[in-house]
């Protein structure tokens, strides 16, 4: 049967041949119109969504069109930087399978003033990982204003209150 | 439409890392397959292949590639991709091929080699985030599923015992499969005491990282009965794709596999699914997947599957509704776009009486297999059955 496996200190004392290369790829992603004014207001340490007047949706991250209703998008509306912790991991490795000391907690967190289940993945800052839960209120802490890029990274982390 | 048939099977081992080329590891499947059916590829019409990212072997195109190892060389032949739900999509587009009439004898190939990715294949998925508001955060694809498996179990108040139970079957059920990488008789403790990659998933909840490929060839009725007095049908597909908008919806109900299931049980002529499969394949990359499926496919209710699963319901000897006899991505292995389609060669065999130590007892008459992929999105469901 085809299938027969390639062990380690073979690959390394190259009794078994392997060839390397590292295709490279650089992007520049233009924003367009709904993300481009995100980020802006990210800048100005602002959350805005998008709202739909035919099924009243307010939508983060915000879009120019409403994928349900299939229309465009009508109106501007700020939210807030508080919301609920949807659900969250506490993550022990980096994508390359290392153990990593402090642990991360990446969240889904729902956002208040947007629809109810609407949210967006970000990190959560809680010294006691063992204390975050699900419907755990949080609020967002912001980069200092000069340093923010308009980037969802402007927003350090979100801490419980 | 035309009625269409799976006629052939064949699998590669899968393993962690092989010293077969892609190409070669398609090619064991294609013509262990043809040979099963004791076909040539001259009798072949049409060939469909079915393989993940480019990004795991650095080879754009990778579906032309591949082309010659899966017979497509001189033939109609196209690549398809749905994430992790092209092994069970790939036989679907086969299905497309025979049930117009426009093609008698399909061959349907599924490769991947993950190991070539250096240092850890994880990193072919960090681009699967959207650009502007996730991969700034470094994400890793464990983290998807472990806010899914989190959500899962907060949702319905699950115990987490309780979804550990489906490594404990899957890997004991792979030990009696010739292709299995990860078969191994583990204890309910050893689960719960491995090591924890992103809460709650922990190591021996994870299915590891594969080569490996896998094929089956499809015919219509007129052709398939002059070869074969055992012909297993596909009597239903479908397929169902959510938003990619993720964080915008409540991850603790697959609605896309149960639109999916709905779909391929309205064509089989399903109306009690729960009493009209009898073996059920779902796609199991981590425990909690597979009984998450199992509630998609509308073979459990709404929270019940680990349940169920501790009850013993899924045990392939004594339990009602055997799942994962094969042994699953968990124990067999998954090499992604070959992983769903090792589930559909299984159906293959259990429903032919083939299936050897890991025979479902009880003649069973129909079964389910099922993928799932993308951002928690895509759900590929097929239903293939004895008449």
């Amino acid at each position: 049967m085809i299938g027969t496996t390639a062990r380690r200190e073979e690959i390394v004392s190259r009794k078994v041949l392997t060839f390397t290369d590292e295709p490279k790829a650089h992007y520049a992603w233009d924003c367009g119109e709904a993300m481009g004014r995100y980020l802006q207001e990210l800048k100005k340490g602002k959350l805005i969504a998008r709202k739909c007047h035919k099924c009243q949706r307010v939508m983060i991250p915000p879009r120019i069109f409403c994928e349900k209703c299939f229309r465009d998008t009508d109106e501007w509306v700020y939210v807030k930087d508080t919301g609920r912790v949807n659900t969250f991991s506490v993550c022990f490795v980096t994508w390359d399978m290392k153990r990593i000391k402090k642990p991360q907690i990446p969240s889904v967190i729902e956002i208040d003033g947007a629809s109810k289940g609407m949210g967006f993945l970000h990190m959560i800052h809680c010294p006691d990982w063992k204390k975050v839960h699900v419907g755990m209120k949080v609020k967002a802490v912001w980069k200092p204003k000069g340093k923010r890029q308009g980037a969802i990274t402007d927003i350090l982390y979100w801490v419980p209150i | 439409m035309k009625r269409v048939a799976v006629v052939g099977a064949g699998l590669t081992k899968f393993v962690r890392r092989a010293k077969e080329t892609p190409k070669e590891l398609a090619w064991g499947a294609t013509k262990a397959a043809l040979d099963s059916a004791g076909l040539k590829l001259k009798d072949v019409d049409a060939v469909v292949h079915g393989t993940a990212p480019d990004a795991f072997d650095g080879i754009h195109m990778k579906g032309e590639y591949l082309s010659e190892a899966s017979g497509g060389f001189n033939k109609p032949y196209l690549r398809c991709y749905v994430g992790g739900g092209t092994g069970v999509f790939a036989p679907i587009e086969g299905w497309f091929h025979v049930a117009s009439g426009m093609f008698d004898t399909v061959l349907c190939v599924c490769e991947e080699k993950m190991s070539t990715y250096q240092p850890h294949p994880q990193g072919a998925f960090l681009s699967i985030f959207d650009q502007f508001t996730e991969r700034p955060l470094k994400p890793n694809l464990l983290w998807i599923f472990a806010l899914e498996m989190n959500r899962y179990m907060q949702t319905y108040g699950l115990k987490l015992e309780d979804i550990a139970l489906a490594s404990v079957k899957n890997k004991k059920n792979a030990l009696d499969h010739p292709s299995a990488q990860v078969a191994k008789a583990v204890t309910l403790q050893e689960v719960m005491n491995s090591e924890v990659l992103a809460w709650p998933v922990h190591r021996l909840m994870v299915s590891p990282v594969s080569d490996g490929a896998a094929a089956v060839v499809l015919m219509s009725e007129e052709k398939a009965r002059k070869i074969t007095d055992k012909p297993v049908w596909i009597q239903g597909v479908g397929w169902n794709l959510d938003t990619a908008y993720w964080t915008n919806r409540d991850l603790c109900f697959p609605e896309y596999v149960a639109n999916a299931a709905r779909m391929a049980y309205n064509m089989a002529g399903i109306r009690e699914p729960r009493k009209e499969i009898h073996i059920a394949e779902p796609y199991d990359p981590f425990a909690y997947k597979e009984l998450h499926h199992l509630e998609g496919l509308l073979l459990c209710d709404k929270g019940k599957a680990p349940e169920d699963l501790a009850m013993g319901r899924f045990d392939r000897e004594k339990g009602s509704l055997p799942s994962c006899p094969s042994g699953g991505l968990l124990g067999v292995g998954n090499p992604i776009a070959a992983a769903g389609m090792m589930k559909i060669c299984e159906l293959f065999w259990q429903l032919r009486d083939e299936a050897g130590h890991r025979q479902v007892p009880g003649k069973p008459e129909r079964g389910v297999a099922q993928a799932w992929g993308d951002l928690m999105q895509v759900g590929t469901v097929v239903v293939m059955g004895r008449n």
